[in-house]
């Protein structure tokens, strides 16, 4: 049979058949064509959002603290990272071995492990925080279920307790609390960003795709401070609290042609690496959060003021005889009757007759207003966390006496940087420097407070306070010119004064022909038989000031010949 | 008509192929970058780590102690340190240069104490 008379050619199928095939085509069409619209058009964005998420990662950038340097690069404060281990307690059951051999790794008892693990409610227990990275990698090899790693920055200080005080230190999350740390932790702090990349399956990043937030490294803080000379410092001052079995002591190195702060030290310290067991006297900044009663080391401001009123000049006679003063119903001394002597001598001698007598015949709003010149009664405004201003009372409340007991640094109380700044005074031919703990490149703009000349005058007389015949002849450096002021005060206690506690300081400056630094020491309670300021702090500034003039290669501007000192119990005691 | 459609078909192959491989390429390139900016951060986590260690080392207070215990060194008695002004190191390299006999002779018997002394 040949194809074309086969009989089923001849067959007729109804034509709704082939109709309804076509409009069931059309109509899948159109369903598709609806889903398309329907994904492409309504659910865009969700679609979109959901595959992005199959294969985009936002990753964080971290961003390191910023370091902190001494003013010639030198570290004195480094983030670096260490690892805390965390836990999630549910799924962390370490074996008996495990947990003894984790125990060793982290230092820690393992009941104390135990304890943190069983802490079942909880999604998230650290275990320790900022473990050493060596430390961690053993850890992490023990391969215990439940237990991650997460890295961390640490801050070390490489100075330690030397430069405590003034560095401060950060807490674990690497704020600032105290110090430097705290006074530029909007400089020192690193902004964390974040970006969103693509990742292949095996977990690398293929692109990048957008950045999300831009991360901030912290910037670096170059200090004014001078870690030879604070180290200097640290030393000398350290050694005289020993040898004199002081309480406390504070030492200031002020750059008098800046201002700037070239080393601060306070003892009792602390190391900042190692915080376990701080008591509050140790983290006190005295040099700076503490005031104290400065004693004699303030008589050369109530005579500069004298001088420069042109009331008195260095050459003018004051009776000092017969030692005594008495005004109303308190009585002053001197250590010695004196008798008469120039103004000169009343500060080589340190008397209080003399500079309670010079005192009186300024009024006291002349005197108020020199102090809040040189900065008293007013924070110094360095920007160092809890800086004090002192205590200067208004002087429409002052009474005679106590006019004349502030000439000598009595009920009056300042901080010992204050102390140390005031005295840019007589070095800086009358101005007053501002204070910076950064380092500075530019001129200074300082505050003119007294005359040039007033300041040259005081500076003689500073020089004679520590000669052979003055109350601080151990002041004295060989092939430099040192001027300097002496104080012994009794220390303040129960509203009275205690009888055998006493603060000694010295404050000066050298090398008097073109004064470069002014050192102020403080030493609070000496307790070894010696107490005056001449003995127990001037040594201190001799020694640190010799030291940072070598440090700073300042010329010399006195012959190299052995040092005077007066013959045993010939020593100028000053009055107290 | 025909024709040219084929050719626009291989162009068309071509450029869909080049994209590929260039996309692949920017991607292998990028994990590289990203390999060597990892690489980076590390070396200055490290370098982080020297400059602590460095400067753990130079602490002055330890540099001292090695000074005076170890080596027995001391500081120069002052009438043994003389300061250079800047004024005779001039002079002093002038000397060099012009040969000037007698200021040689002073530069010469001045930069020993000088040069270990004066310097810290």
């Amino acid at each position: 049979m040949k194809f074309a008379t086969s009989p089923v050619l001849e067959l007729q199928l109804p034509t709704w058949r082939s109709r309804l095939l076509i409009g069931l085509f059309f109509a899948a069409f159109c369903g598709l064509g609806a889903r398309a619209v329907w994904l492409q058009g309504m659910n865009k964005e969700f679609l979109q959002q959901k595959g992005e998420s199959r294969y985009s990662r936002v990753i964080e950038i971290s961003a390191n603290r910023g370091k902190i340097t001494d003013r010639n690069g030198e570290i004195l404060a480094i983030s670096t990272p260490v690892k805390s281990v965390w836990a999630i307690p549910e799924a962390a059951q370490p074996t008996p071995t495990q947990l003894a051999r984790l125990s060793a790794l982290l230092e820690m008892p393992p009941q104390e492990i135990r304890k943190k693990l069983a802490e079942t409610e909880r999604d998230f227990v650290y275990i320790k925080r900022q473990l050493p990275p060596e430390t961690a990698d053993k850890v992490a090899e023990l391969q215990i279920p439940g237990l991650f790693q997460r890295r961390e920055y640490r801050r070390y200080y490489p100075g330690g307790e030397v430069m405590a005080h003034m560095l401060g230190f950060t807490g674990v999350d690497e704020t600032g609390q105290e110090g430097i740390e705290l006074a530029f932790q909007g400089q020192l702090a690193g902004k964390a960003g974040s970006r969103r990349v693509i990742k292949d399956r095996r977990g690398q990043i293929v692109e990048d795709m957008e950045s999300i937030k831009v991360a901030q490294e912290g910037r670096n803080v170059t200090l004014a401070l001078d870690a030879k000379i604070q180290s200097i410092a640290f030393t000398q001052l350290k050694a005289a609290i020993d040898q004199h079995k002081a309480k406390a002591g504070g030492i200031v190195v002020l750059d008098v042609k800046t201002g700037e702060v070239l080393a601060l030290a306070n003892l009792p310290t602390y190391n900042p690496n190692n915080r376990t067991r701080l008591t509050g006297a140790q983290l006190r900044n005295r040099a700076v959060t503490d005031s104290f009663e400065p004693g004699s080391t303030l008589k050369p401001f109530t005579v500069a003021l004298a001088l420069d009123s042109g009331k008195l000049g260095p050459q003018s006679m004051i009776q000092t005889a017969p030692g005594s003063l008495t005004i109303g119903s308190a009585t002053i001394r001197d250590a010695h009757a004196e008798g008469m002597l120039t103004v000169e001598q009343v500060i080589q001698k340190s008397s209080n007759v003399g500079a309670a007598k010079i005192a009186l015949s300024m009024s006291a709003e002349s005197m108020a207003g020199l102090f809040a010149n040189v900065g008293f009664g007013a924070p110094p405004k360095t920007g160092f966390p809890g800086e004090v201003g002192g205590k200067v009372r208004p002087y429409k409340t002052w009474r005679p006496i106590e006019q004349a007991t502030m000439s000598y640094g009595h009920g009056i109380a300042v901080s010992l940087l204050q102390l140390a700044r005031a005295y840019s005074l007589f070095t800086r031919d009358g101005e007053l420097v501002p204070l910076s703990l950064t380092r500075v490149d530019g001129p200074v703009v300082a505050k003119p407070v007294i005359s040039a000349q007033t300041a040259r005058q005081m500076r003689h007389m500073l020089e004679m306070a520590v000669s052979p015949g003055g109350t601080a002849p151990r002041a004295q450096i060989m092939g430099y010119r040192v001027g300097g002021k002496t104080g012994t005060a009794h220390k303040q206690e129960n509203g009275g004064y205690a009888a055998h506690k006493y603060v000694s300081s010295f404050v000066g400056f050298a090398p008097v022909s073109d004064p470069r630094l002014v050192i102020a020491v403080m030493i609070d309670e000496p307790s070894a038989g010696q107490y005056y300021g001449g003995q127990v702090a001037a040594p201190v500034f001799a020694g640190v000031m010799a030291g940072a003039l070598r440090r700073l290669e300042v010329a010399h501007d006195a012959p190299m010949k052995a040092i005077e000192l007066p013959a045993e119990g010939q020593e100028v005691k000053e009055s107290i | 008509m025909t024709r040219v459609n084929f050719i626009l078909l291989a162009v068309l192959a071509l450029c869909a192929t080049g994209l590929v491989t260039s996309q692949h390429k920017a991607r292998k390139l990028f994990t590289q970058l990203e390999k060597e900016q990892e690489r980076a951060r590390q070396l200055d986590v490290e370098w982080g780590q020297l400059q602590l260690e460095q400067s753990t080392w130079a602490m002055h207070g330890r540099v001292e102690r090695v000074a005076r215990q170890a080596l027995h060194m001391g500081v120069p008695d002052p009438r043994r340190t003389q300061l250079v002004q800047p004024a005779d190191v001039a002079s002093d390299v002038a000397s060099h240069v012009a040969s000037d006999v007698a200021s040689a002779v002073a530069g010469a018997r001045a930069a020993p104490a000088d040069s270990g002394a004066a310097k810290k």
